[in-house]
């Protein structure tokens, strides 16, 4: 049995043989961008081992003591832990609970839209904030919520109100994080949405017109339907980057007196990492974080996957 | 759908009304700050900081603007930055069609397992500190290097690039250019390049807005000071309320906040002003990245 087998691969043995000989310059091609991968991807994953030593330069990476969980331990029983953990949850999940449905009902609605202009001037509004840097965003925000010269805080003064320290009060920032990401984003997150409403069969809203279906009730019965696919894909992309929170964002965001509800993972990575050096201790940290993030991805793809057949992999 | 108008039943019609006058009012919102940051630029400072601004200009002026161009940490930034951008794409697209085009090919034997590899890299990462290990021990702190290389594929792009490549040319063009006896590379030069023009635009700007915005790895990797790139030269001018005139003594306190007011708004548009100019067709080609990013799914 084994005997004819063998000989029945042969044929493919040679065909991939030769395949690979004929395309040899795709895989010269191929050099750099391997080798990019190795140095700036993989070499970091197996640097990621000095989470469980006590890392020294002068020693590497193989010559250092190793500790084990020490550095794990040590977080874990840190006085910032829970705070860390539940700034980055609370704010992803705030982020995720607006900033994942608007963007389909804005795509919604302007798949609505009779009139191609008004649609048109929508999109170019709502997209241009997307194109602004972190710190342009953050300089808006602080310019227009200062408590001296805002906007914002003129307003509420000149309606009779108190002024109110947006950009310093712990309690204001998330929202403010998430509202202005909102902002900044939703008009751009809705292109992805918009894609897969103009690829719906237009017949399907014919049938729907003949059998008198209201425009609401096509809304329903039709367009969301057709659209769930894409959501699904989405939502699971969102979930894996549920702990990732922007850190250029927040970190920019950050000041003395916020830092309480603003201290997030990654920015705590950052610093513990690259203003104190401690090189151990900082990848142990943002090594719990990349495998909560897994976590959370395979869970959603595979929950996904059974209710809906929808799956990234 | 030309019909529409003539069929709306009333339910329908009041459907319209609300969704138009919901577009516009969420229009307003996201308009708003950006014709704030304009219009404060323009006004004079002690109006800004007595409040007296809210839509347009109030005793317009361009003194904000002439305190910019006095701000060299400004320039330099700038310098810096279309350098990166330039030579930072310029790497990025070199790399995105290396790796795309041999990857997009069915008959590349491996191909699988190494897109398996590429993709992994989207959802696990070693972390900021170990690549960080890595920079420095490859000897390029404080140098452009730390800049440009270690974003140098972005694996989103090298699939958008990818599908591009496999379903927009027809690989009927490119079997009769191998019976002809040219080579894979001579293929890609000479026919998948000259046809490629419309995604070697989608990835030049997304590529482009992303350096010209990236301030980050910057800071991490870069001490010097004239290296800088621009939006670290803005965050130093705008988070640490200083300003270039700082030493000059024949200015009072008080000038210097009201210098102060009206600079930050001028900065952040002398800033964006090159992303901004090309907006329509960022927005064009962006759009149509997204589009082909969709097909892939």
């Amino acid at each position: 049995m084994s005997v004819t087998l063998n000989r029945a691969r042969h044929p493919n043995l040679k065909r991939t043989l030769r395949s690979i000989a004929r395309n040899w310059d795709l895989y010269l091609l191929l050099v750099p961008v391997l080798a990019y991968f190795i140095i700036f991807h993989y070499a970091p994953m197996y640097g990621v081992q000095i989470a469980f030593r006590r890392y020294s330069i002068r020693k590497g990476i193989l010559g250092s003591q190793w500790v084990g969980m020490a550095h794990f331990n040590r977080f874990f029983q840190s006085y910032y832990f829970e705070r860390l953990l539940v700034n980055t949850l609370t704010i992803s999940l705030y982020n995720l609970a607006l900033g994942f449905p608007l963007p389909i009902l804005l795509a919604l609605l302007l798949n609505e839209v009779t009139s191609k202009r008004y649609k048109k001037l929508v999109q170019t509004i709502t997209y241009a904030p997307h194109f602004l840097s972190a710190v342009v965003l953050v300089s808006i925000i602080n310019a227009m919520f200062s408590t001296s010269t805002g906007i914002i805080n003129n307003l509420i003064v000149l309606f009779g109100g108190e002024k109110v320290a947006f950009t310093t009060d712990p309690r204001i920032f998330k929202s403010l994080y998430v509202l202005s990401g909102v902002w900044q984003n939703m008009g751009w997150n809705s292109i992805i949405y918009m894609a897969a409403l103009s690829g719906i069969d237009p017949t399907l809203y014919e049938a729907g017109r003949v059998d008198g279906a209201s425009r609401w009730q096509m809304l329903w019965r039709i367009t969301l339907p057709c659209l769930a696919p894409t959501i699904c894909i989405m939502l699971i992309l969102q979930c894996g980057r549920l702990m990732s929170l922007g850190y250029e964002k927040i970190y920019l965001m950050q000041n003395d007196l916020n830092i309480a509800a603003s201290e997030v993972i990654s920015t705590y990575v950052y610093k513990s990492g690259l203003i104190n050096a401690e090189y151990s201790f900082s990848t142990a940290v943002g090594l719990f974080n990349s495998v909560i993030n897994c976590i959370l991805l395979f869970t959603v793809n595979f929950i996904t996957g059974k209710l809906s057949d929808t799956r990234i992999f | 759908m030309k019909n529409q108008r003539i069929h709306l039943s009333r339910g329908d019609l009041l459907f319209q009304i609300l969704v138009y006058t919901v577009l516009g009012l969420l229009s307003l919102i996201v308009l708003y700050p950006l014709i704030y940051v304009v219009s404060a630029s323009f006004t004079s400072p002690a109006a800004l900081v007595a409040g007296k601004m809210y839509l347009w200009p109030v005793n317009p002026t361009v003194s904000s603007y002439k305190a910019v161009l006095r701000e060299s940490r400004l320039w330099i930034g700038y310098k810096n930055t279309i350098f990166y951008t330039l030579l930072g794409v310029s790497i990025n697209i070199v790399m995105t069609v290396l790796g795309a085009y041999p990857l997009s090919r069915k008959d590349l034997v491996g191909r699988k397992v190494i897109m398996t590899l590429i993709t992994f890299t989207m959802f696990f990462s070693g972390g900021m500190i170990p690549l960080y290990l890595i920079i420095r021990n490859l000897g390029m702190i404080d140098t452009v290097w730390a800049v440009v290389l270690p974003g140098a594929i972005s694996v989103h792009n090298l699939i958008i690039a990818k599908s591009f490549f496999s379903s927009s040319i027809p690989f009927e063009l490119q079997e009769s250019a191998f019976v002809d006896g040219c080579s894979n590379i001579r293929t890609l030069l000479t026919i998948i390049i000259p046809l490629s023009a419309p995604i070697l635009a989608v990835l030049t700007m997304y590529y482009g807005v992303a350096h010209w915005n990236a301030y980050f790895n910057a800071m991490m990797y870069l001490s010097d000071s004239k290296k800088f790139p621009l939006q670290i030269a803005l965050r130093e001018i705008l988070m640490t309320n200083s300003i270039a005139d700082a030493t000059d003594t024949t200015m009072n306190s008080v000038d210097q906040i009201l210098l102060y007011e009206g600079l930050k708004y001028a900065v952040v548009i002398v800033a964006s002003l090159p992303v901004m100019c090309l907006y329509p067709f960022l927005q064009r080609y962006f759009v149509k990245g997204t589009m082909i990013g969709a097909v892939k799914g």
